[in-house]
């Protein structure tokens, strides 16, 4: 917080204000209109096939939304979404960073390899998994099944929901994988020489010193993720379409399918200001987190 | 870890190369488990339509077939440059605004610098889709739906954020010294920028853009609901294989590993960097 430098120039407030006033002021306006707009929606009748019908709604879109099953099985499906990918990129991601943190031999080229399917686009992955890899009859775990003489599987007709959590947890297993890998290069050598050298076995020193080291980790990778998690759209929309019924619908896809195929604005911001919300609730921690750091 | 340390070894440490050789065989293992898709997506691209959805299979003669199918008829290249136009765009666009930002940020600090710091990270955690309403209206009227500009404009805003976070942790990373020496004999503000911490800085702002474009190059859910077919992305264009008639995943295949390629490339060079970059640097 120095007013003065070297130069003699002062430090002034206004040309910090002018270097930052487009970034902030473009960042202000994409925040505040949208979201005012969504919320305003939200208390309106809006319903882009039905020009006739306008005017103040109340609380009528969300007693619709609220009142609606499909809003809580979407809920239940975005919860169950986040929880499964969560626990398997994390529980995986640890185990898969400790694997790599070990020399071998081509170690290098395997942690590039580990890490590739987070740098494909989502699209990408969600139909090279529906097509190639799970389709009934030709896919590649059809086949495999079939070669271990059980019976092959309907991946997305019997158990769509578990369809798309594989697909999003192989999409985010390397996300979990690289940060905390990178975690894992600041732990203490030293300190697990000293704990080796004290009789400490290879168990003890993951749950007693590894562990606790990356906590600071987990946790990041866990909030990132479910900021991204909460909104997965384009793996549902180019496999199940939401479907079979609701199975693989959650918050986001319906939204879009209230928006864009059934044109009501109203209701469809009344859920977004709810996916608002939930996103809010795990930013804050977030924030509050990255704050801590910047102390630093 | 060589052939030579085994053949050598004293039997003590016998347990050892076993070790050694159970933990590269597991960690190959487990790599190409995981890269499996990736690979049987690149070697479908080479096969028949016949060969695609016959048994799985590594032995087969490769083929350039599905890749001219997919550059004649669907016109992959004007998908393709719409995926550069607007990754390539709106990370310039990105990086123009954010380097006055990030500068004043990290020279110029004031009492609110934390603050607006935490504020723009922030605004990364408004989920897309509780704003698609608005957006798409706004589009509508203003006549930006399926344009290129209108997904610069959104990937811009999107992205700004990130981009001003890590110039702002390579700039404060330099020493402030030679910037200071630079101030002393005369440099203005500009030419301080210009001549002394772009230069300087160029590795953090190169990989500020790579991953900017990355984000961009990938990103599928404003390209999915705003475009249509003139500015179509790739991830637009790839979702159309979704399509149930008939089964074309040699072309799919095709398609994909051309869309992927670059950025795959892109991704396993700036690893580190992206680290920084996605957990707004609370994770080094």
């Amino acid at each position: 917080m120095t007013r003065t430098r070297a130069s003699g120039r002062t430090v002034g407030g206004l040309r910090t204000l002018l270097l930052q006033a487009p970034a902030v002021t473009l960042l202000l306006l994409w925040m505040i209109v949208p979201l005012g707009m969504t919320i305003w929606f939200s208390f309106q009748y809006y319903n882009l096939l039905m020009p006739g019908m306008s005017g103040f709604a109340g609380v009528e879109n969300y007693e619709y939304l609220l009142t609606d099953p499909a809003l809580w099985k979407a809920m239940g499906n975005t919860l169950l979404l986040v929880g499964w990918v969560l626990a398997i990129t994390v529980g995986g991601g640890i185990l898969l960073a400790v694997l790599f943190q070990q020399e071998f031999a081509g170690r290098g080229i395997a942690r590039v390899l580990a890490i590739s399917p987070f740098f494909v686009m989502p699209t990408v992955s969600a139909l090279v998994w529906k097509n190639m890899m799970m389709h009934p009859s030709n896919g590649v775990l059809a086949w495999l099944a079939n070669t271990l003489g059980l019976p092959a599987m309907d991946w997305f007709s019997t158990l769509p929901l578990t369809s798309i959590v594989i697909i999003v947890a192989w999409q985010w297993l390397p996300f979990a994988l690289l940060i905390l890998l990178t975690a894992m290069q600041s732990l203490d050598e030293d300190q697990v020489e000293a704990a080796r050298m004290d009789g400490a076995g290879p168990f003890a020193i993951f749950f007693f010193i590894t562990l606790p080291h990356l906590k600071r980790a987990i946790s990041v990778v866990i909030m990132i993720e479910m900021i991204f998690l909460l909104t997965i759209f384009a793996e549902i929309f180019v496999t199940t379409s939401g479907g079979p019924g609701l199975a693989t619908t959650n918050l986001a896809y319906l939204i879009y399918m209230q928006a864009l195929l059934d044109f009501d604005v109203g209701v469809a911001s009344a859920g977004g200001v709810i996916a608002i919300i939930l996103a809010n609730i795990v930013a804050i921690f977030l924030v509050r987190m990255v704050a801590r750091n910047l102390e630093d | 870890m060589t052939t030579r340390h085994i053949n050598a070894a004293p039997p003590a440490s016998r347990s050892r190369q076993i070790k050694q050789l159970v933990l590269t065989l597991v960690g190959w293992a487990v790599a190409l488990a995981i890269f499996f898709p990736i690979l049987w997506m690149v070697l479908t691209g080479f096969k028949t339509e016949t060969a695609a959805i016959a048994d799985p299979s590594f032995i087969f003669s490769p083929t350039l077939e599905s890749y001219q199918a997919v550059n004649a008829r669907s016109g992959y290249a004007r998908f393709a440059l719409n995926s550069v136009a607007v990754a390539f765009g709106s990370t310039f666009l990105a990086l123009l605004i954010a380097i006055p930002c990030a500068y004043a940020m990290a020279f110029l600090p004031t009492r609110r610098t934390k603050g607006t710091l935490l504020w723009m990270l922030s605004t990364k955690m408004l989920p897309p889709v509780g704003v698609l309403v608005p957006i798409y209206l706004i589009f509508r009227d203003v006549g930006l739906l399926d344009t290129r500009t209108g997904l610069i404009i959104i990937y811009t805003l999107m992205n700004l954020p990130i981009v001003v976070w890590m110039l702002y942790t390579f700039f404060k990373d330099m020493p402030e010294d030679i910037l200071e020496a630079g101030r002393m004999d005369g440099a203005s503000t500009f030419q301080e920028v210009f001549y002394l911490l772009l230069p300087l800085t160029l590795p953090g702002i190169a990989s500020t853009g790579l991953l900017s474009v990355i984000l961009s190059w990938n990103e599928a859910f404003w390209s999915l609901n705003l475009t249509t077919s003139k500015a179509a992305p790739l991830t637009a264009y790839i979702a159309s294989f979704s399509s149930p008639e008939g089964l074309f995943w040699a072309k799919l295949s095709a398609a994909s590993t051309m869309a992927i390629a670059p950025i795959l490339v892109l991704g396993w060079m700036t690893q580190k960097q992206m680290v920084r970059g996605l957990t707004f640097g609370a994770v080094k």
